[in-house]
Parts: structure tokens; C-alpha cells; sequence
């Protein structure tokens, strides 16, 4: 099994370290993974943004580049949906429906392909997650708390495999942070009450760190965080995954 | 700055409010889940009530006419209006031909939507809204701010103070069981005094011809029995076929709401009192061309629940107002740029996208779905919201191209490293004004992948 590995591309330039930990848990999982360098965007800035024609060359590039894999693993749920869910500019061809059907949530392929059910990883620390919300209801990671179903999250799940960890219970467990692309700029008032209310519900709640399966919510609630110079840290789940590695 | 965002700007302002006001509906919200939870079939329903909606909305020539035939053989007269202005033409005919110059209203969405109070006020006719709600923001005058809570912007303390200048209640008081005392006597006047009742429409029901009104003060039901002349306004999009569907819609629409199994008063009108008329107007006002638009027809299937505003955290945030429009929040921002897309088209951006309302509807309107698709609208259209085309046509290039994306992404980083502080506070953008911007690594995963030994055989 061949797996690609697709990053993010604001994950690339400023949280490496989000997509060492994803390249690095994998390769300990067993899997054979290559991040191909050509890759670059997956165009969801321009087609949240209203510009999907716009985006059509780097969808086009997307398939070109992942193409041929068994599966295409992204440490992110937002970019995952975008592929499959918003990929519909393009003609379904078989190669199109093939790369968009075999892009996956990291959390998504850890549990529906791989199936584990432990991981060797340790991480002593009060965690609040931050459920993103492609992740969530695009994706269907978890039951949204407006959902009647009450089972556990994928990501729910797999932090429960990682030893010495407390996930701290929030009033609000799956409420938008308020990131939402181009929206942080277009809505910045909002864009950063939604913020500071996300933060507070962590901080009420005793975690010293927020986790999520999304880098750009993190990196949004992370700004907010550092400006105010608030006792918080922000962590790709993949860095907990991944945490107590040798 | 987008029209939405600067009103937006404006509500949070006062931080506390904004607070409190995220709270209330998120109250409403809480106690929508709670009911929705007592039924075991929840989602049966919707998907059930999704399915009604669908097939009505398919052949709604075909049960439009059926609707008219069957409201015709009970005795009742039905007018059709092609927009707002026919609409109000229509029911200020009925008023002078019965010599009326006062009319009770009820809640309706639709009068709003087609400016009825102004118009007949206008032409000498007093209009009284009788919803608890909508008597309150008609006296401040004022549109409501939510479809179903029609003054929830308001605190009681404020109420408590227009009630004092308004109806003479007592100065600082605010209890609610006291200032709703008051309205009630205050109502029960303008009930006696009006010559007509209207009021809006929940349901049609086609093989029966009758219309239903759901409310929980019974003001609909106050007006239409104590006056001769009834007129009930509808858009057509809100038929169903058969007597025996309300089974599924009743008992969604109030626990989508406010939380409650059913509302207090569900009240069927099918005939005329003895000596009495009753008109059911149907109103298209750009319906039509909404059920022509594949992508967005099923924004007709709405029934006006209010739960996608209560779940929605920027409506939240915001209060109804901001949107500018008769339905606010995020069925009204699909709904709305449907009828001026350079207006309203900003509303699509009003979202995170995050897709609570979709979860919430009653009735499964994909409404993130269609916020996306009006962005992509506004973005043909050359909207501004949309940003520039062609910068983002060579943008659009750049990310289709490796080296350039590698290139730019180094010199990002490195210029960014230059800046006192990494640049993480520079005021570059709107991002940096509350946020800092991440620190820039010296490398990126690409760089850092690159140096690796490849030891699985690439």
C-alpha cells in the first residue's frame, strides 16, 4: 500500500512540525509514504472565496499529482472535504473519482483503513479538542452535538488511545471557531469574538492545550492566543498522536 | 468592508450584549436539541418532511391549481399576486370595499417581506400587529431581528421602558408576566376596534383547500373569529398535498423552533363565517424564479423554524439586523440574493461555512451547500466580495505551479524572518489588527522532507 501524503499548504510554510509528526506517525504505523514534491494547494482559498473557476488548475494539478496512490492521507479535514466534496468543477472521470474518493482525514485512515486500535504514544496533559467543522459534519468525523447520535468522534477515539491524556469537557463541544478562510478577514469582528469565546470555553475547562484536526483553526485560535498572551498552546492532533515517539 | 461585516462590526461593539445575545439564542437552541431529542425518529421526519417538500415543489402548478380548486368549493376567494406590489393592491381592495380602516394582523413573514404595513398606512388604514414580538418592534418601529422571535434583540428592561412611555405601565418595571398583562389590554382595544383580520399562512393544504396558522398567543385565532372578513396571506411554496402531512410537520416545526412539541394554537381555517368572506391571497414575489434554479430551488422547501438562526454562530453574533433583509441569517442569505444578487450577494460570505444549519433543518435544506454556490454567483457576477478576478485568475495559476509555489513560499518566510518579532504583529492585514500571524520557520516540510534519506523506496 502506497500512501501520498498531502499537506496543507499554509501547514508547509509556517507548521512543519504538524506535518513531520503526520509523515513520522505514519512511517511508525508501517506505511510506505511519499510527499510529492509538486504538489501545492487544493485550491479550496479561491473556491471559498467565490472563484472556483479560478481554482480549477490547481484541482486539475491535485489530480495529476496524487494520481496512481493507494491512498492520499492530508492531516486535515477542511482540505479532505474540499477534494471530495467540492472537486465537482471537474468531469468524473475515473482517475478524478478514484483520488478524490482515496483522500482521507488522517483520523480517517488511522481508523477506516489501518483499523488500529492502540497507538504506542504518551502525552501527560490536559487537552480540549476543537472539533473543525469540515471535519465534523463535512466529513463526518463525529456526531455534531445538533445530531441526535451521541458516538464518540474519530478523533474522540483516538486520543483516548494516547496514554496519561485528560480530555477536558467544554460547554459548547463543537462550535465553530470562527476561522473559516477568507471569512477571518471578510468578518474580522466576528471572526475574533468566536475566537476569544472558543478560547474561554478551553480555558474554563482547565486545558493547557487545544488540539484539532485542522491546522488553520489552530492557527487562528493561536493568533488570538499569542496576542493575549493567554496560558494556552495550540497542537496538531497528529503531534499527540505522534508524542512520546522515540 | 462587506455590508454584513460593518453592521457586524457595530453589534460587537457592546461586548456584553453581544455576549448575552449569543447566550439567548443559544438557549433556544439547547432547548430545540432537548425536544428533538424525544423523538426517537427525528430524523425519519425530516428526511420524511424533506421528501414532501421536494415532490410539492415539483409539480407546484399542478397543486397550486388543486389548492385554488378545492379553497374555492369551501366557499373562500382566492387571489393570486404575481409580487409585493399585487399583494398589497389586493389587500387594501378588500379593506376599501368593506370601507375598513383598521386591520389586526397576525404574524406573517411574507407582509413583511412585501412592505404591507407601510403601504396601507400609507393609504390611511391603521395596521396592528398583535404578536407579542411584532407589537414591540411595531412600536419602536423597527423590522424584526429573527422569523420566529421577532424582538429577541430586546431586554425585558427595555420593553419595560417603551411599555412605560407606550402604554403607561410603571416606570422601571419589568416583569414580563406584568408588561404582557398590559399588552394584553392594550391588544384587546385594537382587537374590537379592527374591522379586519390577516394573517399569515404555515401550511396549505391542497386536497382540503384549508390554510393553517400556528401561533402560541392565539392572536390569529382573536382576530379571524371576532372579524367578518379574513385574509390569509401565502407564498405559494408553502402547500403541502394532503391533510395527514401536517402529521410530519407539526411535529417538527415547534420542536425546531423553540423547543416545544407543538405550538399552543394550531388553528385550520377552511370557510367563511356565515355572512363573512374569506380571501387566501398567493403571492409569488420571486418565487418562481427561485424554483427555477436548480441549485437553489430547494431553499423553497423552508417552514420558517428559525433553528438555522439559532445555531448559527454568526447570527448569534451579529443579531438579525445586520442582514439587512426580511428573513435574516442563513436561510435568508441564500434566500435573499436570489432577489438582488449585488445587494445581498455579500450575505454568502456572512458564514463560516461550518454547517449547523444544514444540521438543524427540519426539512434538510443543504444550506452551506447553497451559500457556497452564491459565492460562486457573486464571484461571476464580479462582485467585490469575491475579491478581484484577475488577480485571482494569476493566483489561480500560481497554485497550480510547484516552483512558483516553493519560490514565493520562501521568500514569504524569509522576509516575514526579517520583520522585528518574525512579523507576527505587523499590520499588514485585518488578520494582525486582533491576531498574530504564526512564526515563520526557517524551513518549510517541503524543504525539510527534501533532506531526508529516502529509506521507502521512492
Amino acid at each position: 500500500m502506497h500512501i501520498g501524503l498531502f499537506v496543507p499548504c499554509y501547514m508547509d510554510q509556517f507548521y512543519p512540525q504538524a506535518a513531520k509528526a503526520t509523515w513520522m506517525l505514519l512511517n511508525r504505523l508501517g506505511c510506505r509514504v511519499t510527499f510529492p514534491q509538486g504538489q501545492t494547494c487544493c485550491g479550496q482559498p479561491l473556491a471559498n472565496a467565490g472563484n472556483e473557476e479560478a481554482a480549477r488548475a490547481s484541482y486539475n494539478h491535485y489530480i495529476k499529482t496524487f494520481e496512481g496512490f493507494d491512498f492520499i492521507v492530508t492531516p486535515s479535514g477542511s482540505c479532505a472535504y474540499h477534494v471530495r466534496h467540492h472537486y465537482d468543477l471537474l468531469d468524473k472521470t475515473e482517475t478524478v473519482t478514484a483520488v478524490r474518493e482515496k483522500t482521507l482525514d488522517l483520523s480517517e485512515f488511522l481508523l477506516d483503513v489501518l483499523k488500529i486500535s492502540e497507538l504506542p504514544a504518551r502525552y501527560p496533559h490536559r487537552v480540549g479538542l476543537h472539533q473543525s467543522c469540515h471535519g465534523l459534519r463535512g466529513l463526518h468525523l463525529g456526531c455534531p452535538s445538533e445530531s441526535l447520535q451521541k458516538t464518540p468522534s474519530r478523533l474522540h477515539l483516538l486520543l483516548s488511545m494516547v496514554e496519561g491524556l485528560t480530555l477536558v469537557d467544554l460547554q459548547r463541544r463543537d462550535e465553530c471557531c470562527g476561522f473559516g478562510g477568507t471569512f477571518a478577514i471578510k468578518e474580522p469582528d466576528i471572526s475574533v469574538r468566536m475566537g476569544r469565546d472558543r478560547i474561554k470555553d478551553h480555558l474554563d475547562a482547565g486545558a493547557e492545550v487545544i488540539t484539532s484536526g485542522d491546522m488553520s483553526c489552530l492557527m487562528h485560535l493561536e493568533g488570538l492566543i499569542n496576542r493575549r498572551g493567554i496560558p494556552l498552546r495550540v497542537m496538531h492532533i497528529a503531534e499527540i498522536l505522534n508524542a512520546g515517539s522515540p | 468592508m462587506m455590508t454584513h461585516a460593518r453592521n457586524a462590526a457595530v453589534f460587537n461593539q457592546d461586548e456584553a450584549r453581544t455576549g448575552w445575545h449569543d447566550a439567548s439564542l443559544w438557549h433556544v437552541r439547547s432547548k430545540r436539541d432537548a425536544a428533538a431529542a424525544e423523538v426517537p425518529e427525528w430524523e425519519y421526519l425530516r428526511e420524511f418532511a424533506s421528501d414532501i417538500k421536494d415532490h410539492t415543489l415539483s409539480k407546484l402548478d399542478v397543486y397550486l391549481e388543486a389548492f385554488e380548486k378545492a379553497a374555492l368549493a369551501n366557499g373562500a376567494m382566492v387571489h393570486w399576486a404575481a409580487d409585493a406590489a399585487e399583494h398589497n393592491e389586493l389587500v387594501l381592495s378588500i379593506l376599501q370595499r368593506h370601507g375598513a380602516s383598521r386591520m389586526v394582523k397576525s404574524k406573517s413573514m411574507l407582509t413583511e417581506e412585501c412592505q404591507l404595513n407601510t403601504f396601507l398606512e400609507k393609504h390611511g388604514v391603521e395596521v396592528i400587529d398583535t404578536d407579542l414580538g411584532e407589537r414591540i418592534i411595531q412600536m419602536l418601529d423597527e423590522p424584526p431581528s429573527h422569523i420566529v422571535l421577532p424582538a429577541i434583540h430586546l431586554k425585558k428592561e427595555e420593553i419595560g421602558a417603551l411599555f412605560h412611555r407606550e402604554l403607561r405601565t410603571e416606570e422601571g418595571a419589568s416583569d414580563p408576566t406584568y408588561l404582557t398583562e398590559a399588552a394584553r389590554h392594550h391588544l384587546r382595544d385594537k382587537f374590537h376596534a379592527a374591522q379586519v383580520a390577516l394573517t399569515g399562512v404555515n401550511f396549505g393544504v391542497v386536497e382540503t383547500g384549508e390554510v393553517v396558522v400556528c401561533t402560541n398567543e392565539g392572536n390569529a385565532d382573536m382576530g379571524v373569529h371576532l372579524k367578518p372578513v379574513q385574509i390569509h396571506c401565502m407564498g405559494i411554496e408553502k402547500l403541502i398535498p394532503r391533510r395527514s402531512d401536517l402529521a410530519v410537520f407539526l411535529r417538527l416545526l415547534a420542536r425546531s423552533a423553540t423547543g416545544q412539541p407543538v405550538t399552543v394554537f394550531t388553528s385550520h381555517h377552511r370557510q367563511p363565517k356565515a355572512g363573512g368572506e374569506m380571501h387566501i391571497i398567493l403571492v409569488d414575489n420571486g418565487r418562481s424564479r427561485q424554483l427555477g434554479r436548480p441549485d437553489f430551488r430547494s431553499s423553497l422547501k423552508c417552514i420558517r423554524c428559525g433553528a438555522c438562526m439559532n445555531t448559527c454562530p454568526i447570527y448569534r453574533r451579529s443579531g438579525g439586523h445586520s442582514y439587512e433583509t426580511t428573513i435574516p441569517g442563513p436561510i435568508g442569505s441564500i434566500l435573499t440574493p436570489g432577489v438582488d444578487l449585488k445587494r445581498f450577494g455579500n450575505l454568502a460570505f456572512a458564514s463560516t461555512l461550518c454547517g449547523s444549519c444544514t444540521a438543524v433543518c427540519p426539512v434538510k435544506i443543504n444550506i452551506d451547500d447553497q451559500l457556497y454556490r452564491w459565492r460562486q454567483m457573486a464571484g461571476a457576477a464580479g462582485l467585490p466580495e469575491a475579491g478581484d478576478r484577475l488577480w485571482s485568475g494569476i493566483l489561480g495559476k500560481g497554485m497550480a505551479s510547484p516552483t512558483l509555489f516553493r519560490y514565493l513560499g520562501r521568500l514569504g518566510r524569509f522576509l516575514l524572518r526579517l520583520l522585528p518579532g518574525g512579523g507576527r504583529n505587523i499590520p499588514l492585514t485585518v488578520w494582525t489588527r486582533d491576531r498574530d500571524l504564526p512564526a515563520a520557520p526557517a524551513e518549510s516540510f517541503r524543504d525539510w522532507y527534501a533532506r531526508q534519506p529516502k529509506a521507502n523506496g521512492e
